[in-house]
Formats: C-alpha cells, sequence, structure tokens
C-alpha cells in the first residue's frame, strides 16, 4: 500500500453497494418501475436469443392492478387449474407457518419460510411435465407441495425423526423426493446448477423429452456453477431452465451485492447466447407463462432460457435470521409487486370463481389439514427426543457396501453407546 | 496377448467400457476429436459418436458437475481432469455433491462418476503439472481413490472403477503411462514392452479396488507404495540387496489394511513411500494404521520417505522427488536398532 497518491491524478473510489432503505427508513419505491401489465410481447419459442434482448430487461405481467389478466403472455388457464394453483399456494404458507412455529416451540433446529415467494415454485410446477427433473435450491417447497408430496413425509424430514427417509442425516428442509422429481438439496449453493444442466444434457443426449427445471437465488448466482451451467447449458444447448429468485435478498445482503445495480439477472443471459426471461414473480400467471414457454422452447431443441423471477423475500432468510437488524420493516408491506397469494385471489374473485368466504374457510381447512399431519409426523419423535435412527445407520450409504474401516468404526461407536449407558 | 503401455491401456478400458455399456459417456477438455493430451481417449469419439465422447469447455467445475447431474439421469459419465493440479475448481463438486449425494439422499440418487486425472511428476512439469493430490480426496467420506502402477493394473482397477456405483478418483501417474520409472532419471526411459505387466488382455477384466499386490516379497522391511513409487521401490531393492517386500497398494480407499498388516508383522519394520508432499499426505495415515495394528510387532519406528512440503518445483525437481538416495535412507534408518 502506497502512503501517497501520484500529484497529478485525482485518487479513486471504490464503489460498495448499500441498499436504499436500512432499519428505520421509510420506504419509497415510487422510482421503482414495474412496467404495465400486458406490455412485453410472446415472441416465438423457437426465437433467436439475439432478437430478444428486451425480454431480459422488461418485466413480464399478466395480472394488472385490479386483477385482471392482459396481454399476450395471458396463459387462459381454466377456473380450476387457477384454483389448485391457489390452495397450494396457501398449503405452502400454512406449512410454512406451522413449521416456522414448531422451530420456535423448539420441536425442530431449523427452518426456512418461502413467503411470498410461493407463486415461483408453484406457477413453475404447475407449467412443466410432471417428469420434469427439478433441482431445488432450499426455498422450492412449494413445488414439493404442488406435486402433492405427503406433508408428514416433509415434517418427519424437518425433525429428522424415525419416520425420516433421509435418516436423520440432513439439516431440516434438504429433502429429497425421486418419486416427486425433486432432486436432493444441498446446503452448498448453487451446485444443483451445473447437475440439473447435466441431467438436461443427459435426457437430449438419449433422445428423450424430459427437461430440468434449475433453482437459484441471485445471490447464489455469484457463485462458480451459476457461470458453469449456464456455459454448458448454452454450449449444448441443454433442454434446461435456470431459473432465478430474485427476492432483492441474500441474507443480509441486498441484490447490488450480487450484481443488480448494473444489469437484470435475465440479462446474464445475452452473454450466454441463451433467451432470457424477466417476469413478475408475484404474479402467478406470468410465472406460468415464462415456464410454459421456456419448457416449449427447450423440448424443441431450442436450447435452455434463464428466467429471473423478480420478487420480494417476505419473512428473514431463516429461523436463524432477523431482518430487522438490516433492511426497513416497511418494504414488505410497500413491495409495489404486492403479495403473490392475494393477487391471485383477486384474479380469481374478479372471474366471479371465488370469493373472501370460500377463501377464509380454505385457509381454515388447510391449517387443519398440515396440523393433523403434524401431529402424525411427530408420534414419530421430534428432534432431540430419541426417537432418532439406530446409531450405525450413520455408516449406512456413504458407500455402496460397507468397507472394512466404516464397519470397524460402526462397531466402536456401539462399543462406545454401550461404555455410555445409552 | 497384445503389449500396451499405460495409456493404451487406459483407453482399451475405456473401449471396453463404452462398448459394453450405452450408458457411458466419456467428457473433458480436448478429449473428443484430439483424442487427449496424452492420447488417453483416442479414436473413442470416432468409434462411439459425438453424443459418447465429447470435448467440454476449460471449466472443471462444470464438468465434474454436469458429470453427477448425469448420473441422476442414469448415465454413467466419467470425465477427465486434463491434469489433476486443475481439479481443484472442482473440489467443491466432489466433496460437497458426488461424494455425500448416496448419503445425503439415503440411496436415492447416487454419483457413479470416474473421475479420471494424470497426477505425479518426475517430468519437469513445474508446479501445476505434477502435484499428487490423493491425500486430498483420501480424507473425503464418500470417494475411493485408486492410483496403477502398472498397464495391466490400469486397465482391470479402471474398468473396476468404471462400474463401481460409488464415485472413483482414478489417478494415473503421467510419468509411468510410457514405461516405468526407477527414479534414476539419467538413464533413458525403458518402455513398457520390456515389462512383464504390458501384456494385456484385449477384452473386460476387473481388479478389484481394495485390494493391495505384493509386488516383491521380502522379509527385512515393508515398503508401501503406489503409482510411480512402487517401481523406485523395487527397483532399490533389487538394487542394493535389500530384504524388502514391496506392496502396491492400488487402491489408497478403500485400503487393504490386511495385507499390510500380515507384512509389517511379518518384517516387523515399515517404510512408506509417497510423492505428494509430507505434511498431511497418506503417508501420515499409513504410519498411523501400521502403528496401531502392528505396535508389538515394530522393531523401529515407521519411516516415511516423501516429497518436501513445498510446492513442487521446475529446475530442482530431482531434489524433490523422493528417489532412491532418499528412500534408501528411510530404509537404513527403518533397519536401525
Amino acid at each position: 500500500m502506497t502512503d501517497r497518491t501520484r500529484a497529478n491524478l485525482p485518487a479513486m473510489s471504490l464503489h460498495v453497494p448499500e441498499p436504499r432503505f436500512r432499519p428505520g427508513d421509510a420506504v419509497d419505491y415510487a422510482a421503482f418501475d414495474r412496467g404495465e401489465a400486458g406490455r412485453t410481447p410472446r415472441p416465438d419459442t423457437a426465437v433467436n436469443p439475439a432478437d430478444m434482448r428486451d425480454h431480459a430487461y422488461d418485466l413480464i405481467r399478466v395480472l394488472d392492478d385490479e386483477g385482471r389478466a392482459v396481454g399476450p403472455w395471458d396463459p387462459r388457464l381454466s377456473p380450476d387449474k387457477l384454483l389448485r394453483m391457489l390452495k397450494v399456494m396457501a398449503l405452502t404458507r400454512a406449512f410454512d407457518d406451522r413449521m416456522y412455529r414448531a422451530q420456535r416451540q423448539g420441536k425442530t433446529s431449523f427452518y426456512m419460510k418461502c413467503t411470498g415467494e410461493e407463486a415461483t415454485g408453484v406457477g413453475a410446477a404447475f407449467a412443466l411435465a410432471g417428469d420434469d427433473m427439478i433441482f431445488p435450491s432450499y426455498r422450492q417447497q412449494a413445488m414439493l407441495l404442488a406435486r402433492g408430496w405427503p406433508l408428514v413425509d416433509m415434517m418427519c424430514q424437518i425433525y429428522s425423526n424415525r419416520g425420516d427417509r433421509l435418516k436423520g442425516r440432513q439439516l431440516p428442509i434438504m429433502y429429497s423426493a425421486k418419486e416427486a422429481g425433486f432432486f436432493s438439496i444441498s446446503g452448498n449453493l448453487a451446485t444443483q446448477m451445473p447437475q440439473a444442466v447435466g441431467f438436461a444434457m443427459a435426457s437430449a443426449s438419449k433422445g428423450d423429452t424430459r427437461i430440468a427445471s434449475a433453482w437459484c437465488g441471485e445471490g447464489s448466482t455469484a457463485e462458480g456453477d451459476f457461470h458453469s451451467a449456464a456455459i454448458f447449458a448454452s454450449v449444448y444447448r441443454a433442454p434446461v431452465i435456470l431459473n432465478v429468485v430474485n427476492n432483492q435478498w441474500a441474507i443480509s445482503s441486498f441484490s447490488g451485492i450480487a450484481g443488480a445495480e448494473n444489469t437484470t439477472f435475465a440479462a446474464r443471459a445475452v452473454g450466454y447466447g441463451m433467451a432470457g426471461l424477466r417476469v413478475d414473480g408475484n404474479d402467478i400467471l406470468a410465472v406460468y407463462a415464462a415456464t410454459q414457454w421456456a419448457a416449449e422452447r427447450a423440448r424443441t431443441n431450442h436450447g435452455a432460457t434463464i428466467i429471473e423471477f423478480f420478487t420480494y423475500r417476505a419473512e428473514g432468510h431463516s429461523t436463524s435470521d432477523d431482518p430487522s437488524k438490516y433492511r426497513s420493516a416497511e418494504e414488505r408491506g410497500a413491495w409495489p409487486l404486492g403479495d403473490p397469494l392475494v393477487r391471485l385471489k383477486q384474479h380469481l374473485i374478479g372471474l366471479g370463481v371465488w370469493d373472501e368466504e370460500r377463501h377464509a374457510a380454505m385457509d381454515k381447512e388447510l391449517a387443519e389439514e398440515v396440523r393433523d399431519a403434524a401431529r402424525t409426523a411427530e408420534k414419530d419423535g421430534i428432534l432431540g427426543e430419541g426417537l432418532h435412527q439406530p446409531l450405525e445407520t450413520m455408516f449406512e450409504d456413504i458407500f455402496e457396501e460397507m468397507p472394512r474401516h466404516l464397519r470397524e468404526q460402526a462397531a466402536q461407536l456401539l462399543a462406545e453407546s454401550k461404555a455410555a449407558g445409552r | 496377448m497384445p503389449t500396451m503401455n499405460m495409456i493404451q491401456a487406459i483407453n482399451s478400458a475405456l473401449d471396453v467400457c463404452l462398448g459394453a455399456d450405452p450408458n457411458m459417456v466419456v467428457l473433458g477438455e480436448d478429449v473428443g476429436y484430439f483424442g487427449g493430451v496424452f492420447k488417453a481417449t483416442e479414436g473413442l469419439q470416432k468409434k462411439y459418436g459425438l453424443t459418447r465422447v465429447f470435448d467440454t469447455p476449460i471449466n472443471e467445475l462444470g464438468i465434474v458437475g454436469v458429470a453427477v447431474g448425469m448420473c441422476t439421469y442414469g448415465l454413467r459419465p466419467v470425465p477427465e481432469i486434463q491434469f489433476a493440479d486443475y481439479i481443484y475448481p472442482a473440489f467443491d463438486q466432489l466433496v460437497s455433491e458426488a461424494a455425500r449425494l448416496r448419503y445425503r439422499s439415503a440411496g436415492e440418487f447416487t454419483a457413479p462418476i470416474t473421475v479420471r486425472s494424470p497426477f505425479g511428476g518426475g517430468i519437469f512439469g513445474g508446479q501445476t503439472h505434477s502435484q499428487s493430490p490423493e491425500g486430498i480426496f483420501a480424507h473425503v467420506a464418500g470417494l475411493k481413490t485408486v492410483i496403477p502402477s502398472t498397464p495391466y493394473d490400469a486397465k482391470g482397477l479402471l474398468i473396476s472403477a468404471i462400474e463401481d456405483n460409488d464415485p472413483v478418483i482414478f489417478f494415473e501417474p503421467k510419468r509411468i503411462y510410457n514405461g516405468p520409472f526407477d527414479g534414476h532419471y539419467g538413464k533413458p526411459v525403458t518402455p513398457w514392452s520390456k515389462h512383464p505387466a504390458s501384456e494385456v488382455p484385449e477384452g473386460h477384466y476387473r481388479i478389484p479396488l481394495g485390494e493391495a499386490k505384493v509386488v516383491r516379497e521380502g522379509e527385512a522391511v515393508t515398503i508401501l507404495a503406489y503409482g510411480t513409487m512402487v517401481h523406485v521401490a523395487v527397483a532399490l531393492a533389487e538394487n542394493d540387496g535389500i530384504d524388502a517386500e514391496v506392496i502396491d497398494l492400488r487402491s489408497i480407499v478403500p485400503l487393504d489394511v490386511e495385507t499390510i498388516e500380515k507384512s509389517v508383522k511379518k518384517t516387523g519394520r515399515c517404510v512408506v513411500v509417497h510423492e505428494a508432499t509430507r505434511t498431511g499426505g497418506f503417508g501420515a495415515e499409513l504410519s498411523a494404521i501400521v502403528q496401531e495394528r502392528c505396535f508389538h510387532h515394530l522393531e523401529a519406528p515407521v519411516q516415511r520417505a516423501t516429497g518436501w512440503d513445498t510446492p513442487y518445483p521446475h529446475s530442482l525437481e530431482w531434489a524433490y522427488f523422493p528417489g532412491p538416495v532418499r528412500l534408501r535412507l528411510a530404509i537404513q534408518r527403518a533397519m536401525e536398532d
């Protein structure tokens, strides 16, 4: 480090991005351009990426402020399908609330909600084929619920109990559900992105029709894995959708720390020669339509799409986080794209197929369903209560067959347990 | 039976497996049309097509990451990392993903990949074409680590590794691709054709992982070695007339503890030799295992002849490499008392 600057040159300065609002600040989103519902054109799915640069900077929206579906991206779904999507979103919120409370009650060590982001998972899951492979991050529980996965199974994983298929090895919410096409969740961020591309490359090379749907947050796009995924997806035109849930926050870091001050996350696609879509993530019709578009593009050998879902992480990062320490409490309420559940409800009421009474009844019914599932799961134990898996299972599944050194260590553990009087 | 060098034996193993399993794919930098910078994949793309053997972007993280994803679909990928020195960008995918996938999903998902990578020094490769990182991978639960020392073993072990349902790191000692190397760097290289282990069957055969091989029997001292160092140890014992038993471990995870234990209990003395740096190297694990299992049979402390705890130097290569002199001194220490 030098102690003097060259006298003939002005001193440089380092730019460190800072969010607009910190705790205690009044929030004003007047400068935020959320665009107008229906204004973004919908290109043919075979479009040349070079001709859709604008889609990476615009914001695809279907639902307008009155909750009407407008413009070329309206997927024109039946009321029945919309109601089913609404129900899974509401189930996800009820599930999150119950499991958050379970953590606070000491029944488990950890939980992460996806409140405010339910539309991204549910809309995308409904637009994919049932056998398309999902490579989720830890905030795609809505996709597992959309595929009808049993609540009790998810809860047993969260409680790490005797009923946990993952044998208590994984931190809560790191689900794995092969039958649902839901890849094992890893704690290491963005590792699933190149893996999803590999799955897609394999599917294409075998002449299959299945595609992969990869998920990460905007913060994780800074990982090298995101670049690796994008370059392999582009080079081999892999049938994959690289979904970036831009919820504005990576724990305490705002999206500017991940690069959002300079460009959009969808625009990363432009540099790789891929299709990129930037979508209102709280508008489930837009989420569905964008996923449907990218899935068709992938299935017809036109390659990968990066979709940025622009949304807001309404709650703390996890049960170990207190967002009031780094962001303004007013942000959630002032968020210009609203609440995805409220917006779909408004749309359905506008269609004349739904009303507040039925919505309230649904919420009550779902809360009971979740409560009953929790009671069932808790019969198999809660964390630390003793109803865990047998000790020696710790050594299983490291390899297909247990090698000698692990058999020896398993025997030592059992001796240790006996010596400890357990 | 055809005579093969180690490159040809590896090529033959890949050929046999590609022919037998339509789900196997080979991917890596320059492995396709060009056939690899060491020619290990020569002719395979032409024979099996672009989607079975293909070039990748220069991105080791991506090579291993997509290979793990391919396993989720049901393929059996054999990625190549051009030099072991360049495996580190893929370290997270290997340690956090491939190694743990079966465990964390309780067997729902697995990663039966075999990562081939040339490793080791003795070729004036300098800092980034000479490293031996096997100890780093041996430390990772869920990975197998295999290192052949002859063409015959290279083919049989590679076929076993590819057919194994666990992720395997397959390190190929590039110093002995073309012929065994006894550590006497001034002498011309002897080609493999002069060595009996260059007779390699054309078809399918396996050498089980986790089985060491006693390559030279002896009574006075046990030498534990793998890769290039097997040949250094055998040549030294022959030249010096040492009654040494030389064991080629072949795979370090899983490790053939029985063969090691039996030998050291017989000789009462043990020398561990590897090219990798000493501190935290695999020799430390071997030394500890011998001490734990053979303590009352040991006549002297277990000795280690290894690379120094320095980056691999270019001009001072032969001062770094644990050649005959360093091994001889280690054996002398092990023979004292």
